[in-house]
């Protein structure tokens, strides 16, 4: 007579995706189900969109868009912008990267936090604040250059092409940063040392060594920066279209004028699709070829490389760089909030909290917004980080039959820029069975889609780092897959899962580039405000909103890192 | 016999009062039931915001919710909020008289004609009572005196194609205000795109709203304003900012922005009640003496240090041209101006 066991087991043999049945399974499977819904669903929209309409199969969308003089020029000046970010970005980063890790640099901690306080820093806000520092005529640096030269021209022109890329670029290097600083950290100095020995100088052993060594790290740092600069909206926005300059993001927004033509927008966005697709595909094999690169994890020693005199002389170059990215904006930002006049100098006749007062008392978006984008960060960051946890449970314990095409299927968003993602989303979600436009809730699915990949690498590289071994005990003890996630996993991966979280707040309450296609009036958010507000050109209140916008970000980092006891955005140690 | 003609007079004008003011007593209750209004607005912000404040004030308990943009980013809400079924606006005002044309003509709009609005200038009315002129807006040059003396500042349209302004020059966007899409359109009808045309050579700043280049003359960033709602001009320059308010002798672009209560209004009562309290004698005269409007109202007083409209060359247009020749503007302006 067959035990009760010998049947469950049978049936399991019998149906070999089902490795053992647990009432967990439903959930992992409607948890995948929706993962998989969510990412289709737009990018259905958007090849719907693009090569259908009452007449049913066209290519005349293409023809439209790709014989346009105009949107090619548009296309052109987003290569160009961001190649040179990438190139820049990478100048930067590594540079940055290498001080950090592989030298005596003074300062490093603070030097760290730095490049993390640009990471977070918005770019539309950063490309804001430097229209008031770096316009050619009331630009506050371009004044002190001709007051302290007797130039007539101006030194800097923030609008134009290279102002453009510029501010792209000091907001993109971060981003490069983390990644070289990973391999940097992991790199022995073995070789460095036989340098040394065949009697190569710092610099040569840095050239012919390190550098060689960094290079799968750098082409695809290359690649990302690349990635992040075509995907950006505000800067463009607020820097290019004042000198005639736009890019496929801003186009991509003009096309929702009206009358909006969302086919031409769907056209327009496929081509940037396949794009990033080909460049992230491009990163992962030249990441995946191991054999150049001593990057191992472990074994040989690191020694740190001695800049000697150089030493004060570099730290004030980073400080430099940094003071680009966040002394210089945040001043100006803080200067015009409480200022009448932002472009003379901050004395007792100047000063105001008008601008403070009409931000929060008189403006009735502001609460509204502040509200929302409150609401939508929580939300999106509680739910993002339970079904990244659930997805990267599932990937890293095998839990079902298919489980890596999930990781891709979350990593997917990594290849749509926001906007492109609002376009699709908007098209899914203006029209019945299912219409979420008008309310928050479509910005929702933006912002969860759009931080899936960021909370799923984290979830993930934290449960690799937990074994097996305790869920196992649990599970004999006869709790289910859920039940020992909840009580044994999730506590051990603390600490990642709350990075991954504040990952994902962080993400969502800067969004510009998604929300701008799908606020209503109701579901404003503060990024969208300051959108509305510098098109307007109300200076003071952009600042104000500005400044409260860097002041929870920072208060959110801070109290995550209380709470772990630790650095979240550290890199790996 | 006379005094019974007058004591006739006086019964009917008493009556017609006691009508009018029941009536108002059930539309403010019928308001404040439904509580907001939501009013997507072109109108410079502070100066909305003002108008929201005062009518906070007359009406305790009722809210008013602000949405302001630019008119062609208004439209383009109202818009996608009705082809997606979402129904959330009220009181819809734009700069573009084009806009109400369209609007009306698909089925958008409410019939409603606010109190007091009768004695208003043609000008003002849509001749089937759909929407009227809540203000009226001059489109000029200005300059910042700080920067520009008395003897070189431009005078005319036309001075502005001077080379000498290369670079020094700014302009809102037709594709996002309505002002300016009404300047654009007044001064092809005067001098023919070619006009706009040599304006693109001098290379200008293009900023979006026909507010911005106001703070643009004013911090020096351009000293010189190709285009710009006139009364932001004069509210920047009496907040103490360097200022020069040209008025160009070949004509100044008049734009009468209309007001109308959406068709599929939520609160259509409490949008009603606005929009009367939007025509009343207190709120126009606001317009004027805050804000440096002009508006339709005839017993308005305006400040004395602004002209005065009849001393003044007007260029207006047609709603209806401009609501045919939208794209065309946008598209040339584009193509002129780079983006």
């Amino acid at each position: 007579m067959p035990t009760a066991e010998t049947i469950s087991t049978a049936q399991v043999e019998r149906r070999p995706w089902l490795k053992g049945w647990d009432p967990s399974l439903p959930v992992l499977i409607g948890t995948a189900f929706f993962l998989i819904v969510l990412m289709l669903l737009p990018l259905g929209a958007i090849f719907t969109a693009s090569f259908w309409d009452q007449a049913g199969l066209t290519f005349s969308k293409y023809i439209e868009v790709f014989s346009n003089r105009a949107f090619l020029t548009a296309i052109w000046n987003t290569v160009i912008i961001s190649s040179w970010v990438g190139l820049i970005s990478v100048v930067i980063g590594g540079l940055l990267a290498w001080l950090i890790t592989r030298t005596d640099l003074p300062w490093k901690k603070s030097i760290r936090a730095l490049v993390m306080a640009s990471f977070v820093t918005p770019p539309f806000l950063g490309a804001f604040a430097w229209t008031l520092l770096a316009g050619p005529n009331a630009g506050l640096l371009n004044q002190l250059y001709r007051a302290l030269t007797g130039a007539e021209s101006a030194l800097f022109n923030i609008f134009t092409m290279q102002g453009l890329i510029f501010v792209m670029a000091i907001y993109s290097f971060p981003y490069v940063f983390s990644m070289i600083a990973n391999v940097c950290e992991l790199m022995s100095s073995d070789l460095e040392d036989a340098a040394g020995i065949l009697g190569a100088n710092k610099l040569q052993t840095a050239w012919t060594i390190t550098l060689p060594l960094a290079l799968p790290a750098l082409v695809s740092g290359f690649i990302v920066a690349f990635l992040q600069s075509l995907s950006l909206f505000g800067a463009p926005a607020i820097l290019g279209l004042p000198a005639g300059i736009h890019t496929i993001t801003t186009q991509i927004w003009t096309f929702f004028q009206y009358p909006p033509r969302l086919d031409l927008a769907a056209a327009f966005s496929v081509p940037l699709l396949l794009a990033t697709m080909l460049l992230i595909a491009a990163q992962k094999k030249i990441l995946g070829r191991k054999g150049y690169s001593t990057v191992g994890g472990k074994g040989g020693q690191r020694r740190l490389v001695r800049l000697g005199r150089a030493r004060i002389p570099v730290f004030l170059l980073v400080l430099f760089v940094l003071s680009l990215s966040v002394f210089l904006p945040y001043w100006i930002l803080l200067k015009a909030a409480l200022s009448k006049a932002w472009a003379v100098p901050l004395d007792w006749a100047n000063f105001t909290l008008d601008n403070f007062r009409f931000a929060f008392f008189q403006y009735s978006d502001t609460q509204l917004a502040i509200f929302n984008t409150f609401k939508l960060g929580i939300i999106t960051a509680s739910v993002g980080t339970l079904i990244a946890t659930l997805i990267a449970y599932i990937t890293q314990r095998n839990l079902l039959r298919g489980a890596r095409f999930l990781t891709f299927f979350a990593l997917a968003p990594l290849v749509i820029p926001g906007i492109v993602l609002a376009v699709g989303l908007f098209i899914a979600y203006t029209q019945p069975p299912v219409v979420l436009y008008g309310t928050i809730w479509i910005l929702f699915v933006a912002y969860l889609t759009k931080e899936m990949p960021i909370g799923f690498s984290q979830a993930q590289s934290t449960f690799k780092s937990i074994h097996p071994e305790l869920e196992d005990a649990s599970r004999i003890i006869g709790a289910n897959r859920l039940v020992s996630l909840k009580d044994v996993t999730a506590p051990l991966a603390r600490s990642g899962l709350i990075a991954a979280w504040c990952f994902i707040f962080i993400g969502v309450i800067r969004e510009l580039s998604a929300s701008i296609l799908l606020f209503t009036a109701k579901s404003k958010v503060v990024s969208v405000v300051i959108f509305d507000l510098k098109e307007e050109g109300q200076i003071g209140v952009i600042c104000v909103l500005g400044i409260a916008l860097l002041l929870v970000t920072f208060a959110v980092i801070l109290a995550a890192q209380w709470v772990v006891g630790r650095e979240v955005f550290a890199t790996r140690e | 016999m006379r005094t019974g003609l007058a004591l006739l007079v006086l019964a009917v004008w008493a009556a017609s009062l006691s009508i009018a003011s029941a009536q108002d007593a059930a539309l403010v209750q019928a308001a404040k039931k439904e509580g907001t209004v939501m009013w997507y607005t072109s109108l410079a912000l502070p100066s909305s915001t003002s108008i929201a404040h005062s009518f906070k004030l007359k009406y305790p308990g009722m809210d008013v919710e602000v949405h302001r943009t630019g008119s062609q980013r208004v439209l383009q809400r109202v818009m996608q909020e009705a082809a997606a079924g979402v129904k959330t606006v009220d009181v819809i005002h734009t700069s573009d008289a084009g806009h109400f044309v369209l609007l009306k003509e698909k089925g958008m709009l409410l019939k409603y004609a606010p109190q007091g609005t009768m004695p208003f200038p043609a000008g003002f009315k849509d001749k089937d009572g759909f929407y009227f002129g809540m203000r009226a807006t001059l489109s000029v040059i200005a300059d910042n005196p700080k920067l520009i003396s008395d003897k070189d500042a431009p005078r005319t349209w036309k001075d502005l194609l001077n080379p000498k302004w290369k670079g020094k020059m700014v302009s809102g966007h037709p594709g996002y205000s309505g002002i300016i899409m009404t300047h654009v359109l007044a001064l092809v009808n005067l001098y023919g795109w070619d006009y706009f045309r040599d304006l693109a050579k001098n290379s200008l700043h293009v900023v979006q709203s026909a507010n911005d280049p106001a703070g643009v003359v004013a911090s020096g960033e351009r000293p010189v304003g190709v285009n710009g709602a006139e009364y932001f001009y004069y509210k920047t320059q009496k907040q103490g900012n360097p200022i020069k308010i040209i008025y160009p002798s070949e004509g100044i672009p008049l734009v009468v922005s209309p007001v109308a209560v959406a068709k599929d209004a939520p609160h259509p009562n409490a949008a009603k009640l606005f929009v009367d309290y939007i025509f009343s004698k207190d709120s126009q005269q606001l317009l004027a003496d805050k804000e440096g409007l002009y508006t339709g109202h005839p017993q308005v007083t305006y400040p004395a240090d602004k002209p005065k409209l009849k001393d003044l060359k007007l260029l207006s247009v047609e709603a209806d041209e401009l609501e045919k020749r939208n794209a065309e503007i946008k598209k040339r302006f584009i193509e002129y101006f780079g983006a």
